[in-house]
C-alpha cells in the first residue's frame, strides 16, 4: 500500500527526560522517525522535553515543542498545531501514557486527529494486566497465574492462593517502577503499599513466581497488510526475577533449538495479531521452563522499546525507522532494507555474530539503597558489543564498561570470601554477579554448582568457564611462549590486551608491540543484516580476530569521533548530542566521518549518523586498531566526556592525531597546581584548596582551608564521593568510610563558599577568538553539583557587570589555554559580587545541548568546524542573546526507583537527566521546569518549612507569598519562631525527633502539597532525612535549597493562575525577530 | 534406499588440523570434529552456505542436502546439541559441515547427545575455526562450486584443491537416485510437539476414510509427509521413478512431489509420469518438486550463482499480496520466461525476484520452491498443506 495521503501532519509524543527505564534509546528511535517522516513529505510536530535529544534540534521536526510531556501541555500542542495524527509508539511509556489519557480526555475527537502506530484498544490490552492476560487465554498462550489487587485484603487473598514468592507488577509504570519479588508474608504489606502508591491506576498484578525460568524476549513488526517478521530474539544471560533492562542480554537466543525458537516466534505473531498492533514494532517477553519447555507469555509492548533499540543494533535492521513508515501505511515489502539497498526491510534479520549487552549501574551514589536486582530496573545505562563468538563478544562487553575492568579481573572483589562464600554470593542477582560467577569457577566449582546456585544456563556458564581455564592456562607463561597461532587463538576468545598483560604479567604495551611484531591484528566485519549473503553498503563495523575484513577504509579525509559509551549518571545523552553533531557538521564539510562507540541506545551509533560506525569499546586497545586501519587524520576526543579523555592522553603518546584543545590543555585545567598558577597569573581568583592524602593530612588541610569545606577524591566523575563537611569530625569519617586514599589518589579539600550562586558558562575558541555560547545561572547555590542544579539563561540575579565580568574571565582563560573548540567554566558569585573560578573543563560539557537550544546556536557543531581547522569567522556566528523569553533546566533524580534513599541534594551528582522549561518568564519557565520532571506543582494544600539559619532571612517573604496564593504554611519550631518574630504567625509542627504527632505523620495525611527543606551540616540532614523519604515515597514535591524554595514559590504563582499553561515552538522562538545578533559581541 | 557409502569404521576427530579446499584455488585450514576423514577418504560436494541461525540437526538430516558441503553462516553450531526427534530423515545426508565454532557441551532440555558424537556416529567430518563469513563472501562473489574437505597427517591442501577441480559441477549430477526411497510405504505420523514428541501417530482406522495423496519420494523430509498426515491425508510414499500407471493404480486423490537434491534438468524419469498425470489428479510440490512439476508444465530449469538456503527469504503471494518469510534450500530455480502462459507465477521471492511458486488452474497442480513444511523455519507458509487439502477435496480456494 502506498503512504496516507489522507494524513499530512503528525504530532509525535517524545519520552521526555532520561530516567531510569527510559533512556536515550527513545531519542534514537524518535529521531529515526522523524527523519523517515519528514523524508516521506509529512508536517512533523514534535513534543518533548529533554534539550539534550537530537530529535529537538530545530531542523528536525517542523515544529519542535520543548514543552513537559503531560496531557495538559500535550493538549494545547494539539489544539495550536491542530495535527491530522498523532504517533504515540516512539516516546517509550511517557508517550503512550500520555496519549491514553488524551483519549480518556476526548481531546482526539475534539481535535479531529486520530492515533497512528497503535489503538487505544491495542494499548490498553497490552497494558492492563488482566486485559493482557484475558487476551493471552483467548489465544491459548499461558500466562503466570496471577490475581488483581486495588487493596491490601486482595493481596492477601492472592498470597493465599498462590503461594510464595510472589512478583508484584504495578499497572502502567515504567521499569517496572514500584514492583519487586515478595519472599514471604512479612514483605507483603510493604510492598504492596509501595507497588500500590507507583501506579498510576493503583493497581498491581500479584502473580506465581518464575524465578530461575528462562528469559526471551523477540522483537516483532507488523504491517498494515498483517505482514509481519520477527526481527531479533534476544536471550537473557540472566534467568527470569531480574527486569530484562537489567540483566545481561544476548542475541540471537543460544540454548533453544529450532523446533523451541518456532514456537515462540509462532507465538509472538498470535500476540500481536491479538492484541491489535496494527502497524510498527512491538516487543513480547517470554519465560520458558528450562526443564521441560512450558512457555509463558509475560507481557508485550505495543511500541517501540528499549530491546527494540537494542534489536536494532544488533541487527541493522531499523526498526523505528521503519515502524514510522508503517504508521503512515507502507507495507514491510514496500520498504528497502538500507544496508543491502537491493533487499526488501520484508525479511528477518540473519546475524553471522553474537551480541551481549550488560547494563551498567550507579549504586555507588546511592549507598543506601537495595542493591540487589529484581522486577524493578535499576541501571542507568548500557554498553553493547559484538564479537564472533559469544566469549569474544562477552569479554569485549567487560572492557566496555569503563568500570576498569578488561575481562574476568575482579578477583580483588572476592579475596576475603571463602569458598562457600563464594558460591553463595552468585546466588544474588547483582551488578557483579557476572565476575562473581567467574571467580567461583576458578575456585574450582563446576558448572552444575554454578547452574544450581545462579539458574544461569549452563551454556553460558560453560562458555565462561572455559575462558576462566583459558586464563589459568595462561598465568605463568612468558609472552613469547605464545607463538602467532595460539595469541590469535587467545585473542579471538575476546581477550584484551590489558587482560592479558595481568595474566603474563607484562604491560599492556609490551602485549599490544608482540602482538603487532607477530601480526596478530584484529579484523573488521560487517552488521549487515544478511551474514554476508547479499554485499553490504553501509559500514557498520565490529572487530573481531577471524581471518577475514570487509569494508576496506577509503582513501577520503577521515576524522573520528570518539563517543562517550555507557550512559551513567554524570555522562549522558548530553555528550551524544555533541558527538552526533561533531558527525553531522564534519560530514557537511567533505571530511568522512568515523564514529567510535558502544552504547546501543545512542543516535550516535545509528549506522547513518556518520559515514562510518565501529560499535566498540572505547578502550585504547580499539581505537588503536582503528586508528591504525583508518588513518584519520583527526580524531576528536573533546566530546564524548570522561569516556575519550581518560583515554587522550595515552593516545597522544601513541601518535595519535587528537584535534582540537591539546591533550597538554587539558592535563593543565586538571592539574591543580598548574592550574592553580595559571588563575595566579591572570589575576583572578579561586577557593583556597589543599591536597591530603592520609587521613591526617586531611584534617591538617581542612583547618588551613577552613570550614565549610568541600572534600572529594583526586579522580571524579560526576562527583562521586563528594561531600560538604562542616566539622573535623565529619573530615574524619569521611577519610575512614568514604574514599579509598593513596599517594596517586589524594583526597582534594576545598573551601566552600556558602549561598555563593554558581554560574556555568560555555564558550567557543577558535585558538584566536572567543566566543561565549551562554551564561546559566544556577538555581541552586554553589555546592550543589552542577549537573543537578537547575540554571536559567539569560541569568535572572546576577548584574550585567558580574555578566560581563564573567564572560571576561571566560575569554582570557581560554586564551591562555590554547583552547580550540568548546570550554565550559564553572564559577561562584558570592553576595559580595566577587568572582571565584571553581572549575574548568576545556571540552563539551553537559550545558552544551540546553545553550544550544536556548540560542538556537548549534554550538558543538561550531566546535566542531573549529577544531578541524576552521575560524570562527570563517564559520560566520555571533554570540546571542536570547530576548523576550527564559530557559531553564532542571535534573531529574532516579529517587523514586531507590525508596529509603536521601533525596537532598549536593556536590555528589544524583540526576540520570534534564528538562527545559521555555516561558515568557522566569516563574512560568520554572514551572513548566518541574512538570516537565514529573513533580506535579500542586495550587492548594499547605507548604512545609524547615529552614536552616542561614537562610531564614528569605522565610518572611516566602511565606507571605505562599499565604498571598492561598496556601496554608507549616513549618518546624525554629522557621516557626523566626517567622512570629517578623509578625507572621503559622502552623507549628514537630520535628521527628520531638515525638508523634511529627511532621512525617503529617505527610502520610496527605495534608502537605509540597516540602521546602533546607538542611545544613551532617547532624541536622541526617535529622530530616525521613522527612524527604516520605516525601519522596508520597510524591510530594520538595525542595532542599532556599534559592529552588524561592523559585518554585514564584512558579507556584503561574500555576495558581494558570499562566503557565503557554506553548510556542521552538522555532517560534528562535525566529530572528526574537533573535538579535549582538553586534558588538564578536569581539576580536 | 541408503547411500551404499562405505559404512568403514568411523574414526572420531580430535582436532586434527584439516582444510577445506574449493575448486577454485581457495583453501581454508581448521580444525576437524566429528568423524576424522583423511586424504584417502576425504569429504566431497557443492560448497553451500545456510544462514539460518536454528535448526542445524534438520538441515544435517535433509536429504536435499546430498552431495552438498554445508557452511553455516551462524558461528556457535551444537549449542544445543542434538536429539531423536530433530531429523528429517534417519540419517545425516550433508556431506560435511564448516562452522566457526563447534561446542562439546551442550544446554537444551531435549539434548540427548553431542553433535559431535552425532557426527562421528555418521562418519560426517566437520571442520570448526574457520572464518565462515569469509567463505559466504566468498561463494557469494565467485558463485557456487565443488570442494573436498579432509583432515589429519599428510593431507596436502593442493591435492584437495585438485580433487574439487575435478568434481565438475552440480549440473548434470542426479542424487535423488541415491536418495530416494527403493519400495512402497505408507506414513502415520503427525508433527512434532513439545508434550507429544516425534512420535505421535495415527491408526489405520482414522486414516482409511482419508483422501489418499501419493507422494513421490526424491528425499522427501519428513516433516512433509507429518504435515500431510496433519491436514487430513492418508498418504503412501513410492520411488522417484515410479511411472504413472503404477501411481495411477494406488487411486491417488492428490499426488505430491517431494523435495529432494541435485539437478532437476536431470530427473526426466520422474518429470515424465509427472506430465502424464497433469490433469488427472492435484498435485502439489516443493522445491525439487516446484521444478519437476515446473518442466512437467514446459519450463526450465537453470542453476542460481549461490543458491537460496536459509530461514529468513520474504516471498510475496501474487493472489493475496501478503509477505511470508520462507525457507529455502535450493541451487536451482525455474526460469520464469520458459513457462507457458496458462502457467500463473503464484509466488515470487522479493530479494532476487525470481520465481517461487506456481499454478495451473486447468491442471489442478501448485507447487513452491521453498520449504513451507519449515523444519527448520518460520511456519508462515504452512497454509500450503491446507491449499493442497482444499485442491484435492475439489473445495474454493
Amino acid at each position: 500500500m502506498p503512504k496516507r495521503t489522507d494524513i499530512k501532519s503528525i504530532l509525535l509524543i517524545g519520552s521526555g527526560p532520561i530516567v531510569i527505564g527510559q533512556a536515550c534509546e527513545f531519542d534514537y528511535s524518535g529521531t529515526q522517525a522523524i527523519k523517515a517522516l519528514k523524508q516521506e513529505g509529512y508536517k512533523v510536530i514534535l513534543v518533548n522535553s529533554n534539550p539534550a535529544t537530537i530529535m529537538t534540534d530545530p531542523e528536525f521536526a517542523d515544529r519542535t515543542y520543548i514543552e513537559p510531556i503531560t496531557a495538559d501541555f500535550v493538549e494545547e500542542i494539539i489544539r495550536i498545531e491542530r495535527p491530522d495524527a498523532v504517533l504515540p509508539t516512539m516516546g517509550g511509556q511517557t508517550a503512550l501514557n500520555t496519549a491514553l489519557e488524551l483519549e480518556e480526555r476526548g481531546v482526539f475527537e475534539k481535535y479531529g486527529c486520530q492515533l497512528i502506530g497503535a489503538n487505544v484498544e491495542s494499548i490498553k490490552t497490552a497494558e492492563d494486566r488482566d486485559l493482557f492476560r484475558k487476551a493471552m487465554d483467548e489465544i491459548g498462550l499461558e500466562s503466570a497465574r496471577s490475581m488483581l489487587a486495588t487493596s491490601m485484603p486482595d493481596a492477601e487473598e492472592a498470597a493465599k492462593v498462590l503461594g510464595y514468592p510472589l512478583v508484584l507488577r504495578p499497572s502502567r509504570t515504567l521499569g517496572g517502577t514500584g514492583g519487586g519479588i515478595v519472599y514471604a508474608a512479612d514483605e507483603l504489606h510493604r510492598k504492596v503499599a509501595i507497588a500500590l502508591s507507583a501506579s498510576p491506576n493503583h493497581e498491581v498484578l500479584i502473580e506465581e513466581s518464575l524465578l530461575g525460568w528462562k528469559e526471551i524476549e523477540l522483537e516483532v513488526m507488523r504491517d498494515l497488510k498483517d505482514n509481519v517478521v520477527i526481527v531479533c530474539g534476544i536471550e537473557n544471560f540472566d534467568p527470569m526475577g531480574v527486569h530484562t533492562g537489567d540483566s545481561i542480554t544476548v542475541a540471537p537466543i543460544q540454548t533453544l533449538t529450532d523446533k523451541e525458537y518456532q514456537l515462540l516466534r509462532d507465538a509472538a505473531i498470535k500476540v500481536m495479531r491479538r492484541i491489535g498492533v496494527d502497524t510498527g514494532g512491538s516487543n513480547v517477553q517470554f519465560a520458558l521452563n528450562p526443564k521441560d519447555g512450558r512457555i509463558i507469555v509475560i507481557e508485550m509492548n505495543p511500541r517501540v522499546s528499549r530491546s527494540s533499540a537494542l534489536a536494532s543494533k544488533a541487527t541493522g535492521f531499523p526498526i523505528a525507522k521503519i515502524a514510522a513508515k508503517l504508521a503512515v501505511g507502507y507495507t514491510l515489502d514496500e520498504i528497502s532494507n538500507d544496508i543491502t539497498k537491493e533487499t526488501p526491510a520484508c525479511f528477518e534479520p540473519s546475524i553471522d555474530y553474537v551480541v551481549v549487552k550488560i547494563p551498567r549501574f550507579n549504586f555507588e551514589k546511592f549507598p543506601a539503597a537495595d542493591h540487589s536486582l529484581g522486577t524493578q530496573m535499576k541501571s542507568v545505562g548500557e554498553v553493547l558489543s559484538f564479537g564472533r563468538t559469544f566469549q569474544e563478544a562477552l569479554q569485549k562487553a567487560m572492557c566496555s564498561m569503563e568500570m576498569d575492568t578488561y575481562g574476568f579481573d575482579r578477583d580483588k572483589l572476592t579475596k576475603d570470601l571463602g569458598k562457600q562464600e563464594l558460591l553463595e554470593a552468585t546466588k544474588k542477582a547483582a551488578p557483579q554477579r557476572l565476575w562473581l560467577v567467574g571467580e567461583a569457577l576458578r575456585a574450582g566449582f563446576s558448572v552444575r554448582d554454578l547452574y544450581h546456585a545462579t539458574a544461569i544456563d549452563p551454556w553460558f556458564l560453560g562458555q565462561i568457564d572455559e575462558l576462566i581455564q583459558t586464563e589459568e592456562s595462561l598465568k605463568g607463561r612468558s609472552i613469547e611462549s605464545l607463538d602467532s597461532e595460539s595469541l590469535r587463538e587467545i585473542k579471538s576468545l575476546g581477550f584484551s590486551d590489558r587482560r592479558l598483560a595481568q595474566l603474563l604479567d607484562v604491560k599492556e604495551a609490551a602485549v599490544r608491540d608482540y602482538r603487532k611484531k607477530l601480526n596478530v591484528r584484529s579484523s573488521f566485519k560487517s552488521v549487515d543484516t544478511c551474514a554476508a549473503e547479499f554485499v553490504a553498503h553501509t559500514p557498520y563495523l565490529y572487530s573481531t580476530y577471524d581471518a577475514g575484513s570487509d569494508a576496506p577504509p577509503t582513501d577520503r579525509k577521515k576524522i573520528i569521533i570518539l563517543g562517550a559509551g555507557p550512559n551513567r549518571i554524570g555522562q549522558g545523552i548530553e555528550f551524544d548530542y555533541c558527538c552526533v553533531h561533531a558527525a553531522m557538521a564534519l560530514k557537511e564539510d567533505g571530511f568522512e566521518t568515523i564514529m567510535v562507540n558502544c552504547n546501543p541506545e545512542t543516535v550516535s551509533t545509528d549506522y547513518d549518523t556518520s559515514d562510518r560506525l565501529y560499535f566498540e569499546p572505547l578502550t585504547v586497545e580499539s581505537v588503536m586498531s582503528i586508528v591504525e586501519r583508518e588513518k584519520p587524520v583527526g580524531v576528536i576526543v573533546q566530546f564524548g566526556g570522561q569516556t575519550p579523555l581518560r583515554i587522550s592522553a595515552e593516545l597522544a603518546a601513541l601518535g595519535v592525531p587528537v584535534i582540537g584543545t591539546s591533550v597538554e590543555s587539558i592535563d593543565v585545567a586538571e592539574d591543580r597546581e598548574r592550574f592553580s598558577a595559571l588563575i595566579q597569573k591572570l589575576g583572578l581568583k579561586q577557593p583556597k584548596y589543599a591536597t591530603a592524602r592520609s587521613a591526617d593530612e586531611a584534617l591538617l588541610a581542612a583547618r588551613k582551608v577552613g570550614f565549610p569545606l568541600m572534600i572529594r577524591p583526586s579522580f571524579v566523575l560526576g562527583g562521586r564521593a563528594m561531600r560538604v563537611i562542616y566539622t573535623e569530625d565529619e573530615v574524619r569519617s569521611y577519610m575512614h568510610e568514604g574514599v579509598e586514599v593513596s599517594h596517586d589518589r589524594p583526597v582534594l579539600l576545598d573551601r566552600f563558599l556558602d549561598s555563593a550562586i554558581e554560574v556555568d558558562v560555555d564558550a567557543v575558541s577558535d585558538g584566536e577568538q572567543v566566543l561565549i555560547a551562554g551564561v546559566m545561572e544556577h538555581i541552586e547555590p554553589a555546592g550543589i553539583h552542577s549537573g543537578d542544579s537547575s540554571c536559567c539563561l539569560p541569568p535572572q540575579t546576577l548584574s550585567q557587570k558580574v555578566v560581563e565580568e564573567l564572560k571576561r574571565q571566560a575569554k582570557i582563560l581560554a586564551k591562555e589555554l590554547d583552547v580550540v573548540g568548546l570550554m565550559n567554566i564553572q564559577f561562584a558569585v558570592t553576595q559580595a559580587e566577587e568572582i571565584f573560578i571553581l572549575e574548568v573543563n576545556p571540552r563539551a560539557s553537559r550545558t552544551v545541548p540546553f545553550v544550544s537550544k536556548a540560542t538556537g546556536i548549534p554550538w558543538a557543531k561550531v566546535a566542531s568546524r573549529v577544531m578541524a581547522g576552521k575560524k570562527l569567522r570563517e564559520i560566520g556566528v555571533h554570540e546571542v542573546e536570547p530576548v523576550g523569553y527564559v530557559s531553564v533546566k532542571a535534573s531529574v533524580f532516579p529517587f523514586s526507583k531507590f525508596p529509603g534513599v536521601d533525596t537532598v541534594l549536593g556536590p555528589e551528582m544524583k540526576s540520570t537527566g534534564e528538562v527545559m522549561g521555555i516561558h515568557a518568564n522566569f516563574g512560568g519557565a520554572f514551572a513548566k521546569s518541574q512538570f516537565a520532571s514529573s513533580t506535579k506543582l500542586p495550587s492548594e494544600g499547605k507548604v512545609f518549612l524547615s529552614i536552616r539559619d542561614g537562610d531564614k532571612a528569605s522565610l518572611p517573604a516566602i511565606v507571605k507569598r505562599l499565604s498571598g496564593l492561598g496556601f496554608g504554611v507549616v513549618a518546624t519550631k525554629g522557621s516557626a519562631d523566626f517567622l512570629s518574630q517578623h509578625g507572621i504567625t503559622v502552623e507549628v509542627v514537630n520535628k521527628v525527633r520531638d515525638g508523634s504527632p511529627h511532621i512525617v505523620d503529617m505527610l502520610g495525611t496527605g495534608a502537605v502539597s509540597l516540602v521546602i527543606n533546607t538542611p545544613e551540616g551532617w547532624q541536622p540532614v541526617m535529622d530530616s532525612k525521613s522527612i524527604r523519604i516520605v516525601a519522596n515515597e508520597l510524591r510530594i514535591p520538595t525542595y532542599t535549597t532556599i534559592a529552588a524554595g524561592r523559585a518554585v514559590v514564584e512558579a507556584l504563582g503561574m500555576v495558581k493562575d494558570g499562566s503557565y499553561l503557554s506553548v510556542r515552538a521552538l522555532q517560534d522562538y528562535l525566529s530572528p525577530a526574537v533573535v538579535e545578533p549582538q553586534k558588538k559581541a564578536a569581539t576580536p | 534406499m541408503k547411500i551404499e557409502k562405505t559404512q568403514q569404521q568411523s574414526i572420531e576427530a580430535r582436532g586434527e588440523t584439516g582444510y577445506f579446499a574449493l575448486a577454485d584455488g581457495k583453501v581454508f585450514k581448521g580444525r576437524c570434529f566429528g568423524a576424522l576423514r583423511g586424504a584417502s577418504n576425504p569429504v566431497t560436494g557443492e560448497a553451500v552456505f545456510n544462514t539460518s541461525m536454528y535448526g542445524y540437526q534438520e538441515i544435517l538430516t535433509d536429504p536435499s542436502y546430498a552431495g552438498q558441503i554445508m557452511c553455516f553462516t551462524y558461528p556457535h553450531i551444537g549449542n544445543v546439541g542434538c536429539n531423536e526427534e530433530d531429523v528429517e530423515s534417519s540419517r545425516i545426508y550433508t556431506e560435511g559441515l564448516v562452522v566457526r565454532v563447534a561446542h562439546k557441551e551442550p544446554s537444551n532440555f531435549r539434548s540427548t547427545v553431542s553433535l559431535q558424537s552425532y557426527l562421528a556416529k555418521s562418519n560426517v567430518m566437520g571442520l570448526e575455526g574457520i572464518d565462515t563469513r569469509q567463505i559466504v563472501a566468498h561463494l557469494r562473489d565467485n558463485g557456487a562450486q565443488m570442494a573436498v574437505m579432509a583432515g589429519g597427517e599428510g593431507v596436502d591442501p593442493q591435492q584437495l584443491v585438485a580433487q574439487a577441480k575435478d568434481l565438475g559441477s552440480m549440473e548434470g549430477k542426479d542424487y535423488v537416485k541415491h536418495v530416494a526411497c527403493k519400495e512402497i510405504y505408507t506414513w502415520d505420523k503427525l508433527p512434532w510437539s513439545l508434550s507429544g514428541g516425534n512420535s505421535r501417530k495415527l491408526s489405520q482406522e482414522q486414516l482409511v476414510s482419508r483422501p489418499h495423496v501419493v507422494a513421490i519420494d526424491c528425499g522427501v523430509k519428513t516433516n512433509i509427509l507429518r504435515l500431510l498426515v496433519d491436514v487430513g491425508f492418508r498418504v503412501t510414499v513410492v520411488p522417484a521413478g515410479t511411472t504413472s500407471s503404477e501411481i495411477m493404480a494406488l487411486r491417488p486423490d492428490g499426488v505430491f512431489l517431494s523435495n529432494g537434491p541435485g539437478d532437476p534438468a536431470t530427473l526426466g524419469y520422474v518429470v515424465k509420469p509427472v506430465q502424464e498425470m497433469l490433469g488427472k489428479v492435484p498435485m502439489f510440490g516443493i522445491c525439487l518438486g516446484h521444478q519437476i512439476l515446473g518442466q512437467a508444465l514446459g519450463g526450465k530449469t537453470y542453476k542460481l550463482k549461490f543458491g537460496h538456503r536459509g530461514g529468513n527469504h520474504p516471498v510475496r503471494d501474487e493472489t493475496t499480496g501478503k509477505v511470508e518469510i520462507t525457507v529455502q534450500n535450493h541451487g536451482f530455480a525455474v526460469h520464469k520466461d520458459s513457462l507457458p502462459k496458462n502457467v500463473f507465477i503464484s509466488h515470487l521471492n522479493l530479494n532476487d525476484m525470481t520465481v517461487e511458486g506456481l499454478e495451473s488452474k486447468e491442471a489442478r497442480a501448485f507447487s513452491v520452491q521453498y520449504h513451507p513444511e519449515s523444519s527448520p523455519g518460520p511456519h508462515d507458509s504452512r497454509y500450503l498443506f491446507k491449499r493442497f487439502h482444499d485442491l484435492v477435496m475439489g473445495g474454493a480456494r
